[in-house]
């Protein structure tokens, strides 16, 4: 429990930083591939690139509807973890990098939790795993708002 | 005296915005229907010209924002939505994205010179992070008029904290709190300008871990990020050394703009086109806004950042006041 402050950084801060750091070059080194297969028309996309100023000017809720009425033909909008049944269309591939970029910080937090725990600094171990719950909760589609 | 007339009227807006926002009248307004209207294909031979132009307004921005030192989603989200013919529900899911990739790309350089401190961030990002999710999930369920209004009113805000905010190198703390005690909440950096080591610690963390309530939940419905408003509660409130604030402030970001994107990405508030061209020029702006900084003048830019904000944070009432039949 008793850790010596010091200049340096403690471990699990460097531990984080690192994770952190190859989560953050993967995902956007990712999104430059991912939307270049995109525009460049290498891989087919939902709605045609020549389209989709139809559909950017719209609220998120009427905008899902109509890429559903007019591409899809889904019963339900695609919403939550749905982009991956679309993985191979251009557009929603570049769901990816920005999944990893917005998952990279839960990777980083579960990593540190056992080590917190095992150096008996039980109070940020539990505030640091409260938060990896939170953010996955909010990862999993679970929470959503009402989109108008 | 102008300055503490500034700071109340800074308040005064973060805090009737949140107001406005929380009461439950708005849910009846939120109520949508179901269908939307059938959008025919056309196609567009000059689609292009929009995200070529986003992604050299951003790239100025991403110059802006580093030698003004604010965060890319402030301006971007008051600018982009004001001025482009995007939707507000997916220029917030972008500026979560834009503040949350500078965040990513700062945060692990800060935490290994210890800069950032994770001990101070751990605590507030769990608050934070909260927070932005509700936030999100409300400014999602509102009409887009009302948040419209209510972004204006905020950017307002933040103008009037911008003009009013001090700043405190190493702020005075007597003694730590009782609660940042217990979680052992302090530390040691190298000051070069005083070339000494500083020791620091915080207090009034109760008091600032409830600021964060606020906060965060400003940060979720607005996508805006939230150096703005983290950077003044660090430093001032709770007492963290400038540079530890700061540092901190970039880092919690990538944490609490983190819980808010993954609102937006499940709702679909994720458009490519726009998403990856912002991105990319924000980015190639901050490198070349990091060069600049050795020749520009900081107080200039200070200056333009704040006219900026005050001439998209009127733009967004005008849109919202519009909308509304008000204008």
């Amino acid at each position: 429990m008793s850790e010596i402050v010091t200049k340096d950084a403690s471990k699990e801060q460097v531990f984080y930083a690192t994770i952190l750091e190859k989560g953050m070059f993967f995902g956007l080194g990712l999104m430059f591939i991912t939307f270049a297969l995109y525009v460049f028309g290498i891989m087919e996309p939902v709605v045609p690139v020549d389209q989709v100023a139809n559909y950017w000017a719209m609220p998120v809720h009427d905008y899902l509807v109509s890429i559903n009425q007019n591409f899809l033909h889904w019963e339900h909008v695609p919403t939550g973890w749905s982009w991956m049944k679309l993985l191979a269309k251009g557009d929603f591939l570049n769901f990816l990098p920005v999944v990893i970029l917005s998952g990279v910080t839960i990777v980083c937090y579960i990593v540190i939790v056992p080590g917190l725990f095992m150096r008996n600094d039980k109070a940020m171990g539990f505030i640091a795993l409260a938060t990896a719950v939170i953010l996955t909760l909010a990862a999993s589609g679970v929470l959503r708002g009402g989109a108008h | 005296m102008l300055k503490s007339w500034k700071e109340k009227v800074g308040m005064l807006c973060v805090l009737l915005t949140c107001t406005l926002m929380l009461s439950p009248a708005w849910t009846l307004a939120s109520e949508v229907a179901a269908t939307a209207p059938v959008v025919p294909n056309l196609e567009d031979p000059n689609w292009w010209k929009w995200p070529v132009l986003l992604l050299v307004v951003t790239f100025f921005m991403g110059i802006v924002a580093v030698l003004g030192g604010v965060g890319g989603g402030v301006l971007f989200v008051p600018i982009i939505g004001g001025f482009f013919p995007f939707h507000l529900d997916f220029v917030r899911g972008t500026g979560l994205l834009v503040a949350l990739s500078g965040a990513l790309a700062a945060g692990p350089g800060l935490l290994k010179a210890n800069l950032a401190s994770l001990r101070l961030a751990l605590p507030v990002a769990l608050i934070a992070a909260t927070m932005a999710i509700v936030g999100a999930m409300v400014g999602l369920a509102l009409p887009t008029h009302i948040v419209q209004l209510a972004l204006g009113g905020t950017i307002l805000g933040i103008v009037a904290i911008m003009l009013s905010a001090k700043k405190s190198t190493i702020p005075d703390v007597p003694k730590a709190d009782a609660l940042s005690s217990a979680l052992r909440i302090c530390g040691i950096y190298h000051e070069p300008s005083m070339k000494q080591d500083i020791n620091w610690k915080i207090h009034r963390t109760p008091a600032g871990l409830a600021t964060f309530i606020i906060i965060g939940f400003m940060a979720g419905m607005f996508g805006l990020g939230a150096g703005w408003a983290n950077v003044p509660v660090l430093n001032l409130m709770m007492g963290a050394p400038l540079k530890i604030s700061v540092a901190t402030s970039k880092f919690l970001l990538s944490i609490t703009d983190t819980s808010a994107a993954w609102i937006y990405v499940n709702n679909g508030c994720v458009i490519p086109m726009l998403v990856v061209p912002s991105l990319i020029g924000i980015m190639l702006g901050s490198f070349v806004g990091v060069r600049l900084l050795k020749v520009a003048k900081p107080t200039f830019i200070r200056w333009m950042v704040i006219a900026i904000l005050l001439f998209a944070g009127l733009k967004a009432m005008h849109k919202g006041l519009s909308s509304m039949g008000i204008l």
